[in-house]
């Protein structure tokens, strides 16, 4: 067997490394196809997956849990209202929306050039595409949004998605997923958190310090 | 870390219970996950065929491994990453620093990534110029600690707040003597978004790569590996083979999984699909085997590639919980650790089998269902069989086997035991020979044994 304790000695010269890797990824695979065990079905993905009587409700009261806010409003103009009662939002130097209808927001994502210039972003009101219910998370992705970041760096995020846009779980959450070009897309569930100092748990690690997504009809 | 150094288990853990009060509260933090993760598994009815699926999916994996390797590299390549194979950690180390140095780059942030400790990567850029700076709060308090992580989920689960305080305060000045939990995160906060702003290159690990469409998920709770490969231009992943799912719906069974195992969440905050680099921007995927290839062909112990380091075999282990996670020197300590260290070097890591009570307990909360107290068992066996057994443990296994084959003598031996022992003076008991008698009374010999009892049972009927 190998041992894993070879990094000691200073490497030789890191420019060969790329020459070196034809020659590992063939004796990987030789390794591993010596080693393949008997063959094994895959599993298909249906199953009693569970379902909600009212998905809305249960996506409200899991993100709730998970330190995030659930409002639902009838319009997407409703929302406006809404922000002026959040703190964080009214209190805001710096906005930041990619729904059109929501607005006037100061900061301009398609003038920006360098992502890096996000970082003092302190409300970002952006779009989701859906909701799972079992896990309050909402899948949000780089299309039409020009640097992805905006998600992770701004002080305090809202999404937006359509109520009828939530599902019950994973499994129907993956029916709608598919990536056939290059992007980006990621469930986010709540704000930014930790709990590495004595598993007390803090809101707002790097990321977002809150989450408030926005049901709308 | 040379394996000369690494010290046997039950020595390690002797250190770590000489404070009790520590190493109860250790005890305690874990077994407050443990109970999360039960509650959250709770609620979902399906949760055994959930696990059930998952141990299906792995296991159709692994058959189809190499071919399933080729899939993602081809997949990913379209998308526009690069694909590097690595077969040992000197191979992975000098692939990154690379791929650094092409860029003339001297910062990285970097995303919680066992893969990269298993490689001792930091130490390794560190000494090539290049500063790295570990984004997941638990694993940076213990870089800057200078230590390695002790749980593969919670890094820093070892650490007091007041360590945190006096750490902080050396390092990011903040208040001597704070210890609230949210005024030290802050800190850590400011700090590590400085770093995200001004890094060259995000180095992240990676939780599940999707053979079929050639991207991959990475998840956290904090968003750091987002923040680390969304403002650079380059991103480097880093994976072990055995990190393959052959379908991108087979996340739907995985994800459900992972975050209630292994902290009781529903899912983590943030589980980012990456398929290939962002615009105008570099991706380079690193497949390493270390070893990864040979456990395959152990009929006893390829399962232990199942896993998906969720932790939850370690927040419930009784010997990890009170042992702590550096007792077990390796990279992955716990009952998964215990199976894959002596995997790699069986004679440094023979100790790890035995850091058991057999209780069974990891293998009822594996979320992909890895025999690991089976596994833990066959690996006594064979440590034995190779003679890695330090000379006490061999002499006493073969007489107490003497003795079980022979009821005559067991009998005898049980009856001078129970009448002698509570005769023998405090000293003859307990004593560095008798690792049964440290930490407890021995309790009080029975009048008589179970055949004597049963056997008068018989004879009133």
């Amino acid at each position: 067997m190998r041992n894993g304790n070879a990094t000691d000695s200073p490497i030789h010269q890191h420019g060969s490394c790329f020459e070196m890797t034809p020659m590992s990824r063939e004796t990987i695979l030789r390794s591993i196809r010596q080693h393949l065990p008997q063959s094994s079905p895959l599993p298909d993905l249906t199953g009693p997956w569970i379902r909600y009587p009212d998905p809305i409700a249960q996506f409200a009261s899991v993100l709730e849990m998970i330190g995030g806010t659930c409002i639902r409003v009838p319009t997407v103009a409703d929302i406006a209202a809404q922000l002026e009662r959040i703190p964080a939002y009214a209190s805001a130097t710096k906005t930041l929306s990619l729904i059109p209808e929501i607005g006037p927001t100061n900061v301009a994502m398609d003038s920006i050039d360098d992502p890096h210039q996000l970082d003092d972003i302190d409300f970002a009101i952006l779009p989701g595409h859906f909701g799972v219910a079992e896990n309050a998370a909402v899948w949000v992705t780089d299309t039409g949004v020009k640097h992805r970041v905006v998600y992770f760096l701004c002080q305090h995020l809202a999404l937006v998605i359509p109520a009828d846009q939530i599902v019950h779980n994973l499994a129907e959450a993956y029916e709608r997923i598919e990536f056939r070009d290059p992007h980006f897309g990621a469930f986010i569930a709540g704000p930014s958190k930790t709990a590495d100092i004595e598993q007390s748990l803090v809101i707002g690690a790097h990321g977002p310090r809150s989450m408030t997504v926005f049901l709308v009809g | 870390m040379t394996t000369t150094k690494v010290r046997k288990h039950p020595v390690n853990a002797a250190v770590f219970v000489a404070d009790n009060d520590r190493a109860h509260w250790h005890d305690q933090a874990l077994w407050f996950v443990r109970s999360k993760r039960d509650k959250m598994a709770a609620t979902l009815p399906e949760w055994e065929e959930l696990r059930q699926r998952a141990s299906e999916i792995k296991l159709h994996t692994l058959s189809r491994l190499a071919d399933l390797l080729e899939e993602f590299e081809r997949n990913a390549t379209k998308l526009g990453a690069t694909v590097h194979w690595a077969r040992t950690p000197a191979e992975h180390n000098g692939i990154v620093l690379s791929i650094i140095k092409k860029h003339n780059a001297t910062k990285v942030v970097k995303s919680k990534s066992m893969l990269t400790e298993e490689c001792h990567l930091n130490p390794f850029l560190e000494r090539n110029g290049v500063t790295v700076t570990d984004t997941d709060l638990g694993e940076w308090i213990v870089q800057l600690l200078e230590e390695p992580p002790s749980h593969i989920v919670m890094p820093a689960i070892h650490i007091k707040r007041e360590e945190v305080g006096d750490l902080f305060h050396k390092h990011l000045g903040t208040d001597a003597g704070a210890t609230d939990p949210p005024y030290l995160v802050n800190a850590a906060r400011k700090r590590l978004r400085e770093e995200f702003l001004g890094a060259e290159i995000g180095l992240t690990g990676v939780n599940f790569a999707i053979a079929e469409t050639g991207g991959f998920v990475v998840c956290t709770n904090e968003g750091n590996a987002d923040l680390g490969v969304s403002l650079p231009k380059v991103h480097i992943a880093c994976m072990g083979i055995e990190k393959m799912i052959p379908r991108l719906k087979d996340l739907s069974i995985f994800l459900r999984l992972l975050g209630r195992s292994a902290t009781g969440q529903p899912i983590t905050t943030y589980s980012s699909h990456f398929h290939g680099p962002m615009p105008g921007g570099e991706m380079h995927i690193i497949l390493v085997d270390n070893g990864r290839s040979d456990i395959l062909g152990s009929e006893e112990f390829r399962r232990s590639l199942h896993c998906i380091r969720c932790g939850a075999c370690m927040n419930t282990c009784p010997v990890y919980r009170r042992s702590g996670g550096h007792s077990y020197q390796t990279t992955v300590p716990g009952p998964i650790g215990s199976i894959l260290a002596p995997s790699r070097d069986a004679k440094t890591y023979s100790t790890l089998p035995y850091a058991c009570s057999l209780c069974g307990s990891c293998s009822d909360v594996c979320p992909v269902k890895i025999d690991l107290h089976t596994q833990l068992l066959s690996w006594r066996k064979e440590i034995a069989h190779r003679k890695l057994l330090p000379w006490s443990k061999r002499m006493s296994m073969t007489l107490a086997g003497m003795m079980f084959q022979r009821t005559w003598l067991f009998t005898i031996i049980g009856r001078w035991g129970r009448w002698l022992l509570p005769k023998l003076p405090r000293f003859m008991v307990y004593n560095r020979f008798n690792d049964w008698g440290k930490q407890r009374e021995l309790p009080p010999m029975p009048k008589r044994s179970f055949r004597e009892m049963y056997a008068e049972r018989k004879r009133d009927r």
